[in-house]
């Protein structure tokens, strides 16, 4: 039965292609997967950004938005309906353009973000059998997608002719370019592992259960160490805190969207949080076992439960890691890129390789964790040789 | 018309805009794009003349062209530095400026 | 010949033609970047996915945007008013124009074109690496010497001269 259920999606598609001609089954069948992704992704979105202002509010010691329901009614939701006037205002402020901003390039930049945004979701495994397209080069498939965002936010920064949306657009893109490249390497020690670039491949070789815990990349050496450098890349990638110096209020206005007003700007915002989806999906998939579950006795629950149970419980510790770590300045978020997480990077790649070769034994562990331990020791010890911090002072709120 | 032959067209439009570019403009930057774009022209035909070829699965083309394409990203990497450096020497870019070896 | 790949040569075309045109740098950039992306359409219409992937990848995602920034490091970013073409250039379209009827009637009057079309090969990331590992390892280990001296060389060509000198030449600006 609960087979069944795990399918339902998959067989409601067959279900619905069947009615139409043979010729446009696939055409129909994508275009019943693009609502898919249409529907359930910017859901998600709403309910992300709902979190998102009452946790950050009840971290900081306050409410977040918490009378608002269902609007022209008397339900209360106790803040939940936040969302539905939130786009509502979003989708019918003015459009300004600046008078000498470029407006092509000003209007095509936040349709150029979200397009590779959404082209990045065809190749995620939301669930059993439910990828979309299924490529040979998947994960090649979506780190390339993800190369192609940066253009549109230089064409945001550039075409608004503000000194300002410039510096932000230059900031935003060194860091994006920065981190990609720590972002790409502990994906490499995934696909070194596992020995194919498919992620349904990546995803089955952690389908394995040994003492009823599943061999989730995340739970070796290797693997714990990327996770770590996937999530922090991530973090830059979708310039969430402590990497959003490019966007933040009390920095540079707004950054590369300073001049982008009403429907436009709600397209970067949605762009914005759908690429942190996507990211993040990839994390799932790549180190966290996807849409398969952690212990053997709990895999009766639906696979894309699974999966939309880990995007929700990584996009909670964005939250909070949002509203718990001061912003990094420019420098440091360079040096940190290319000095600390880079060769941590290519360690954890050699580690990989010894883990792969050595015999699935205890000693395996034992060196691969040492090497791991040493090389973050060591890196760490030697960058922070030149600062100097005083003792740490706590303030806590009355 | 075989497909090759419309691959192999599209490719000879693309080099001869290439070049056009490259030879006309005065603006360094925009040779080294009509290069990039010649370079790309190349690719594509190695690439139809793999698909075409009788023996694909010896994946000589493909292959040619993933170095072609790592040439042609450390060929731009070094050619926009040598552009930087001029401008930051001759303060201009234009290719009729700079057409003295003193200084 | 589907439709499909017609239009896709046709936006490629377009793509390459205006940025070779424009007057704005930042425009021909773009341009080019719309060329690239077609460019992988093609190769992945022809069953070479790899290689659309790595070439939206290096040419869209890192050559483009090193353009973008070269031409606002230059400062280009604004339309020129002299003229944007160089003196000779008559004589340059007019090359290029033979060029492409050279190829063209080459390619419409070859014998040793087949006609009709093979079978799909199978390029699987396997194969791919496996002929990267056996058959071409010696130019895979060249090709990383030569972008590691290309990086370096990129940085030192591109370092900023002396700060004893810039100091002195632009005074007391400091």
């Amino acid at each position: 039965m609960f087979d069944k259920l795990d399918q339902i999606f998959v067989t409601a598609l067959h279900w619905l292609v069947s009615y139409v001609p043979e010729a446009c089954r696939p055409l129909a069948s994508s275009l019943i997967c693009i609502a898919f992704v249409l529907s359930v992704f910017p859901a998600v979105f709403s309910v992300t950004t709902i979190f998102e202002r009452k946790g950050i509010g009840r971290i900081q010691n306050r409410y977040g938005p918490n009378r608002v329901g269902i609007p022209f009614t008397k339900i209360r939701l106790a803040g939940f309906g936040q969302f539905i006037p939130d786009g509502v205002k979003m989708l019918t402020k003015e459009d300004i353009v600046p008078r000498a901003a470029d407006k092509v390039v000003h209007f095509l930049a936040p349709v150029v973000m979200l397009i590779p945004v959404l082209l990045a979701y065809a190749v995620l495994p939301f669930g059993k059998n439910m990828t979309i397209t299924d490529y040979d080069a998947g994960l090649l498939f979506f780190f390339a997608v993800g190369g192609a965002v940066e253009l549109s936010v230089f064409m945001a920064g550039w075409s608004s002719r503000n000194k300002y949306s410039l510096l932000g657009a230059m900031r935003a893109i060194a860091q994006m370019v920065s981190y990609e490249i720590p972002l790409i390497l502990s994906a490499v020690t995934v696909v070194m592992v596992v020995g194919s670039l498919n992620l349904n491949d990546i995803i089955a070789h952690q389908n394995q259960y040994t003492f009823g815990i599943a061999h989730w990349h995340v739970f070796t050496p290797w693997g714990l160490v990327g996770f770590i450098l996937f999530f922090i890349a991530s973090l830059a990638e979708s310039n969430r805190t402590p990497f959003d110096l490019p966007e933040a209020e009390s920095e540079i206005i707004a950054g590369y969207f300073t001049e982008y007003s009403g429907f436009k700007f709600a397209l970067f915002f949605l762009g914005e949080y759908l690429g942190m989806f996507a990211i993040i999906g990839l994390g799932i998939t790549l180190f966290l076992g996807g849409w398969t579950s952690p212990v053997s006795f709990l895999t009766w629950i639906p696979s894309y439960v699974w999966f939309f149970t880990k995007l929700m419980a990584i996009v909670f510790v964005f939250i909070w890691i949002r509203a718990t770590l001061p912003r990094l300045r420019m420098d440091q978020l360079m040096n940190f890129a290319w000095k600390f997480m880079l060769p941590l990077a290519l360690i954890n790649i050699l580690v990989a390789g010894i883990w792969h070769y050595m015999a699935a034994d205890w000693p395996r562990w034992l060196v691969c964790s040492a090497i791991i331990f040493g090389a973050y020791a060591i890196l760490g010890r030697s960058l922070m040789q030149n600062q100097n911090f005083g003792k740490r002072i706590y303030r806590y709120a009355e | 018309m075989s497909p090759l032959q419309a691959c192999l067209l599209i490719s000879a439009l693309l080099f001869a805009i290439g070049f056009a570019g490259a030879v006309t403009r005065r603006h360094a930057i925009l040779v080294l794009i009509g290069i990039e774009l010649m370079l790309n022209a190349a690719n594509l035909n190695l690439i139809a003349f793999w698909r075409f070829s009788p023996h694909p699965e010896a994946l000589t083309g493909f292959i040619f062209v993933l170095f072609s394409m790592a040439m042609a990203g450390a060929e731009a990497a070094v050619g926009l530095a040598l552009i930087i450096a001029i401008y930051r020497h001759k303060k201009t870019s234009n290719l009729d400026e700079v057409k003295e070896l003193k200084g | 010949m589907s439709p499909f790949f017609i239009i896709t040569g046709f936006v490629t075309l377009l793509g390459a033609a205006f940025a070779m045109s424009l007057r704005n740098l930042v425009h021909c950039a773009l341009a080019m970047a719309v060329a690239f992306s077609g460019i992988a359409a093609l190769y992945l219409q022809l069953d070479a996915q790899f290689v659309g992937f790595a070439e939206i990848l290096v040419y869209v995602g890192a050559i483009a945007i090193l353009i973008v920034f070269a031409i606002l490091l230059t400062r280009s970013g604004e339309a020129p008013e002299k003229s944007v073409l160089t003196s000779g250039w008559m004589a340059g379209i007019a090359v290029s124009a033979l060029v492409f009827t050279m190829l063209g009637w080459a390619v419409l009057n070859s014998s040793a074109i087949p006609k009709e079309t093979p079978p799909a090969p199978v390029a699987t990331v396997k194969n791919v690496g496996d002929a990267l590992m056996t058959k071409f390892v010696l130019p895979l280990e060249i090709i990383g010497l030569v972008l590691t001296a290309a990086m370096i060389g990129a940085v030192i060509i591109a370092l900023k001269e002396d700060s004893q000198k810039s100091k002195s030449e632009v005074g007391g600006y400091q």
